[in-house]
């Protein structure tokens, strides 16, 4: 078997071995009204995770998503309930700030040659500060258009709801998938994670490839920062603080490498959805305290970037010794 | 016992000219800026301020500048801080006393470091990922350490380390400096400078000179968890409580700025722990300097970032030879990199 295939396995085995736990234990988590919750509350993350698996699978990392989800939560929140502009106007606006936010931050990390991991660190920055220069209250969103978005959903069989923002998720990462693996983009992007030096021999556009990796993850939290406006009705500085490591985790968790080149989008997927998973257990089981949602989700970073660690030893050992060396 | 010769001095004047234009700055905004007083024996004054808050970034920086060098990172020390300061209160509520209290939250902060260690010397993890794990695994073992709440305590020794002074100097800026000594006198006065710069510069070339990089790695991490923790019990003293969501937070990130600032490059290899320390003063002097003029205190955010792109623009403009092509001497591009 393919052992790039190993750790997304692994990590399906986990969500599945982890929600039957669940469901033995409290049968009632067996319904389409935890798995719609499931959707709809970690939807902010799986978009966001979605840019990050791709910047990730370059082999860099963007630290500016949350302050971006917030940015965009606020700044929607102003330009809505303040200047009275239409959502739909100021969804577009906000995407393109985001857009042009994280292409510029890509533009950086290209042309100066510096880590992304301080670029982005100066982008986490500027964009929490933008934040509190708006505004340093929480703006409540009061619109005809939210209230329709947020009443849009289909009630599954069983009592669950399959809102809008769940679909939306689930859209992104198939397109996610669609553009990982079946477009040009998408080589483009493996091959600079695989070996930059030798993406550019031959011939792959990797100024181009880098700032689009960033321009889409800037996107991608912009729509994050929508799907959470969507979800808390309310613009908020000091909202989504250290989704970053949330998204890293669950990119982490997915499978994919943190050294480029090696992961699979769907993956991502699994990684929100467990931790959704934890999330909904420590809320069924009513006398564990949420910290243990991040002791949980460092056990399993560990060992999952253990896991790989075997297996990246594995693979090395077995090609010197086909090669005969 | 630093050699201050004037090329060293030449290369820290960045550093030393933008202190001194935050600091003119500040003084035009609150003109008892340089005002210092001796009040009940212990100094007060704005400067005295600026080192008093900066300490714990200081610390943090010192061991942080080690990590940079080795080519690393260390993530996690917001956690361990917290991780710390949140042992140090709980033992100080169940009575322990108090030198049990120090060497237990040391002792943590020291096991934290060193488990990072471990993870990147022992499995070869990058640092980046080595020590996430501990910075989102870290608040949740402090929050199950304080039990959720923030725990607070009135021991009158603990809360010395935070808002005691020795003769007249606030003790944070006394343990930032005493510490600040010791790690240069090691770092500079022995190998282990070199040998620092050497892994920071080619690991596994390193290694075939006969060089323990994955001992000298442990040693690294361990040392920044001890800063990390030291760091945790002073801020965790001078709150009189420990706050396990809050202690610490983003200091990991500010301490990566000042070493940063103070010059050393994130790709490892030379390094300076005075100028970390000269950076953390920098960023403390602007946090400072923006609560002073009555700005609110969320314009910091903007100001780290503006300094860090210009750094950035800086560095990376020396690197491509941009003072050389300026001066019109204009060489080959490599070379001029360290």
């Amino acid at each position: 078997m393919n052992t790039r295939l190993l750790p997304l396995c692994a990590t399906l085995l986990i969500c599945l071995i982890a929600y039957a736990a669940c469901v033995f234990q409290f049968p009632a988590m067996f319904s389409t009204r935890v798995a719609g919750n499931l959707l709809t509350d970690n939807a902010f993350l799986g978009i966001a995770a979605v840019g990050m698996t791709f910047v990730i699978l370059s082999g860099g990392i963007d630290l500016s998503v949350g302050s971006v989800i917030a940015f965009t939560g606020v700044l929607l929140a102003v330009l809505i309930t303040h200047y009275g502009v239409h959502p739909l106007i100021a969804f577009a606006i906000a995407l393109l700030i985001t857009t042009a936010f994280g292409a510029s931050m890509g533009a950086i990390i290209h042309y100066l040659e510096v880590p992304s991991f301080i670029v982005t660190l100066a982008g986490m920055f500027l964009a929490r500060g933008m934040c509190f220069v708006m505004t340093t209250d929480s703006i409540p969103i009061d619109h005809p258009f939210y209230t329709a978005l947020q009443g849009l959903f289909y009630r599954l069989p069983g009592g669950g709801r399959l809102t809008f923002i769940g679909c939306l998720m689930v859209l992104v990462f198939l397109v996610g998938i669609v553009v990982a693996h079946f477009s040009k983009f998408g080589s483009y992007i493996y091959a600079v994670g695989g070996n930059r030096t030798s993406a550019e021999l031959m011939g792959v556009p990797v100024a181009r490839t880098t700032i689009g990796i960033y321009a889409m993850s800037g996107f991608l939290s912009g729509l994050a920062g929508i799907v959470f406006s969507l979800y808390t009705s309310a613009g908020y500085s000091l909202a989504a603080v250290g989704v970053e490591l949330d998204t890293i985790a669950a990119v982490v968790i997915g499978g994919t490498l943190l050294t480029g080149g090696v992961g699979y989008i769907a993956g991502t997927f699994i990684g929100v959805i467990i931790q959704g998973i934890i999330q909904t257990y420590i809320v069924f089981d009513g006398t564990l305290s949420s910290w243990w949602t991040k002791i949980v989700v460092g056990v399993l970073l560990f060992s999952f970037i253990a896991l790989q660690r075997i297996l990246v030893f594995l693979s090395l050992k077995r090609t010197t010794a086909t090669s005969g060396g | 016992m630093i050699r201050l010769n004037t090329a060293a001095l030449t290369k820290a004047m960045p550093q030393l000219l933008s202190l001194m234009l935050i600091l003119f700055l500040n003084y035009l905004a609150f003109p008892g800026f340089f005002e210092i007083r001796l009040q009940d024996g212990r100094l007060f004054g704005s400067l005295i301020d600026v080192l008093n808050r900066g300490a714990p970034v200081i610390i943090l920086a010192i061991g942080m500048t080690a990590v940079i060098a080795s080519r690393g990172v260390d993530l996690s020390v917001g956690a361990v801080m917290a991780v710390s300061g949140a042992l140090a209160a709980t033992m100080t509520v169940a009575g322990y006393p108090l030198p049990v209290v120090i060497v237990a939250a040391l002792g943590t902060g020291l096991a934290c470091g060193l488990w990072n260690g471990i993870l990147v010397a022992y499995f070869d993890l990058q640092p980046i990922v080595a020590t996430l794990i501990l910075m989102v695994a870290g608040r949740g073992i402090a929050q199950l350490i304080t039990e959720g709440s923030i725990v607070t305590f009135t021991e009158p020794g603990l809360i010395f380390f935070g808002t005691g002074s020795f003769a007249g100097i606030p003790m944070p800026i006394l343990i930032a400096v005493s510490l600040l000594v010791v790690a240069i006198a090691v770092v500079r006065r022995t190998a282990i400078g070199l040998l620092i710069e050497s892994i920071g510069i080619n690991r596994s070339a390193s290694s075939y000179a006969g060089l323990n990089s994955k001992l000298l790695l442990l040693v690294i991490y361990g040392f920044c968890g001890f800063c990390a923790s030291l760091a945790g019990i002073i801020i965790a003293a001078d709150i009189r409580g420990a706050d396990a969501n809050n202690a610490g937070l983003w200091l990991e990130l500010d301490a990566i700025l000042a070493v940063v600032v103070g010059g050393t490059s994130l790709f490892g290899g030379r390094f300076s722990i005075l100028m970390s320390a000269l950076g953390a003063v920098i960023i403390q002097a602007m946090n400072t300097g923006i609560l002073l003029s009555g700005f609110p205190p969320e314009y910091n955010l903007i100001l780290k970032a503006l300094v860090i792109i210009v750094i950035l623009l800086a560095q990376s403009f020396s690197s491509l030879g941009g003072w050389a092509f300026l001066k019109g001497e204009f060489r080959s591009k490599g070379g001029k990199r360290q």
